[in-house]
């Protein structure tokens, strides 16, 4: 198993073991062994095409919507087989939030995007919706920017502050681990800032997993960095995992060395 | 992007390998002044001191720019990282050259204490080693790196023979106490250039392999 040289004293949230993926008869991840830090951020970095989204995607399940996807291995969320057949992919998905590449709001009102997960997931007091909506809101630092608009759409919303409010969406059902799919690649670079900075508030009570084809990005934001490749398959394989500091200072494998200096990928 | 940095890293090391080629001379130079006594050509080298603190500046700010436009990571930001300490290191030579230049101008009519002839050995070792340890910093050879800071025993043991030879003389003479000195701070100036060649070899170590680690001559164990 690859291990960071240098793990600091934090409990492990997500456990990955010996994970491989197939689409249909194509394996799109082999052999990953993954371990994510609790209340860290870790980033996923490689090539295209080498698998970071599918491993990211293992995290919550959300490759079961593709169809002929197949998963092997263990994905071992505080002691629970989130792969096993009898979890309760719902759930998963709750403690395990997501934001997308394009902020993706629904075409409803701010308040009615953050609220309803929430209302899925069984609330129903005026109240208790009220408050969660502000709580989340303030969360993603979005707050002060819509306090007094809270009923109009999301969609009127400038690109930054919908992937903020996509964010507030997601901690509204109160989740673990939090999945980040390249969630600045469509913004500008101020709105980029506001993501990252919000990124660091949210790692206190949050674990984060980021996927950015960002070298820049990965290196300010993340405590942890995954290197990914794709070998001669053609199927997706962690090649190098440590600190961030090292990998972006002294990778020892070749290949990462190669990346993060911009020779290939 | 690539090639364009990686003509930038070599333009870099080549404004490295001039700079170095400055100090080598000044060294050489300001001992072989002293030694004629030439306190014409002293004054030259220790205004040509100017030169080097500029070119010093120049490859600083050019390392600056890189950094700023090109986001170097893990090998380029050791390199670059690497440049930045080695001008200092050069820069920091070219005062100990200055300092021995100053000498020989405030010796005045004054005659040397004795002919120089272990000081010049000195020089000459010092500088042959600053010559390789740049070579083997451009090539980013650290198996020469490795190597050249053992050879600082040997400048070591040249200052304390000069030491030993200079109390001699104030033993028998006190009125020779300050021209003993002005040697005396000639050869310290040489003792402290070799030891910032074991720094510059450090520092190709650590842009090879990346590690930060001290080579310790068998002198300083």
């Amino acid at each position: 198993m690859v291990k960071p040289t240098t793990v600091e004293n934090t409990a492990i949230k997500v456990q990955v073991k010996g994970l491989s993926v197939y689409y249909g008869k194509f394996r799109a991840l082999t052999g990953i062994d993954l371990t994510v830090h609790d209340r860290k951020i870790t980033a996923i970095i490689g090539p295209s095409g080498c698998g970071k989204s599918t491993l990211l995607r293992s995290f919550n399940r959300m490759n079961d919507l593709t169809p002929g996807c197949r998963m092997e291995g263990e994905v071992i969320l505080e002691g629970e087989n989130l792969l096993a057949p009898a979890v309760d992919v719902v759930d998963i998905r709750r403690r395990v939030g997501m934001v997308f590449q394009r902020p993706n709001p629904f075409p409803k009102s701010i308040y009615e995007n953050v609220a309803y997960g929430p209302r899925l997931y069984g609330i129903r007091r005026k109240s208790d919706l009220d408050e969660i909506v502000a709580s989340s809101l303030k969360s993603a630092a979005l707050w002060d920017e819509v306090k007094d608009k809270l009923h109009q759409s999301g969609l009127s919303l400038s690109g930054g502050q919908q992937q903020r409010l996509c964010i507030a969406r997601a901690l509204a059902v109160e989740p673990e681990v939090i999945l980040m799919d390249e969630p600045a690649s469509a913004l500008d670079p101020i709105s980029t800032l506001k993501i990252e900075e919000l990124m660091q508030d949210l790692k206190k009570d949050y674990t984060i997993v980021i996927v950015t084809h960002n070298m820049q990005q990965a290196a300010r934001v993340s405590d942890f960095t995954a290197m990914m490749m794709i070998d001669e398959q053609r199927a997706g394989r962690l090649i190098e995992y440590d600190a961030t500091h090292i990998i972006f200072t002294r990778p020892k494998d070749k290949r990462t060395e190669d990346y993060v200096t911009g020779r290939f990928g | 992007m690539r090639k364009t940095f990686e003509s930038e890293i070599q333009q870099l090391k080549d404004e490295v390998l001039v700079l170095g080629s400055m100090v080598e001379q000044a060294i050489l130079g300001s001992v072989e002044a002293l030694k004629k006594r030439d306190v014409e050509a002293s004054r030259l080298i220790y205004e040509a001191d100017a030169r080097i603190n500029a070119k010093r500046y120049a490859i600083e700010e050019q390392v600056m720019i890189a950094i700023a436009t090109q986001q170097p990571m893990a090998h380029d930001l050791r390199l670059l990282a690497s440049l930045l300490e080695v001008s200092g290191e050069l820069e920091r030579m070219g005062d100990y050259a200055k300092g021995i230049a100053k000498i020989n101008i405030l010796m005045g009519d004054q005659p040397l204490l004795k002919p120089l002839i272990d000081i010049p050995r000195m020089a000459q070792k010092g500088a042959d080693m600053l010559h390789r340890a740049l070579t083997a910093f451009v090539n980013e050879d650290a198996e020469t790196a490795r190597l050249i800071p053992y050879e600082d025993d040997e400048v070591d043991n040249l200052y304390d023979q000069i030491y030993h030879e200079l109390m001699l003389f104030v033993i028998q003479d006190a009125r020779s106490i300050e021209r003993a000195n002005w040697l005396l701070w000639v050869a310290h100036n040489l003792e402290r250039l070799a030891d910032r060649v074991t720094n510059i070899c450090e520092r190709t170590v650590f842009i090879a392999t990346g590690e930060m680690k001290e080579i310790e001559s068998s002198r300083d164990e």
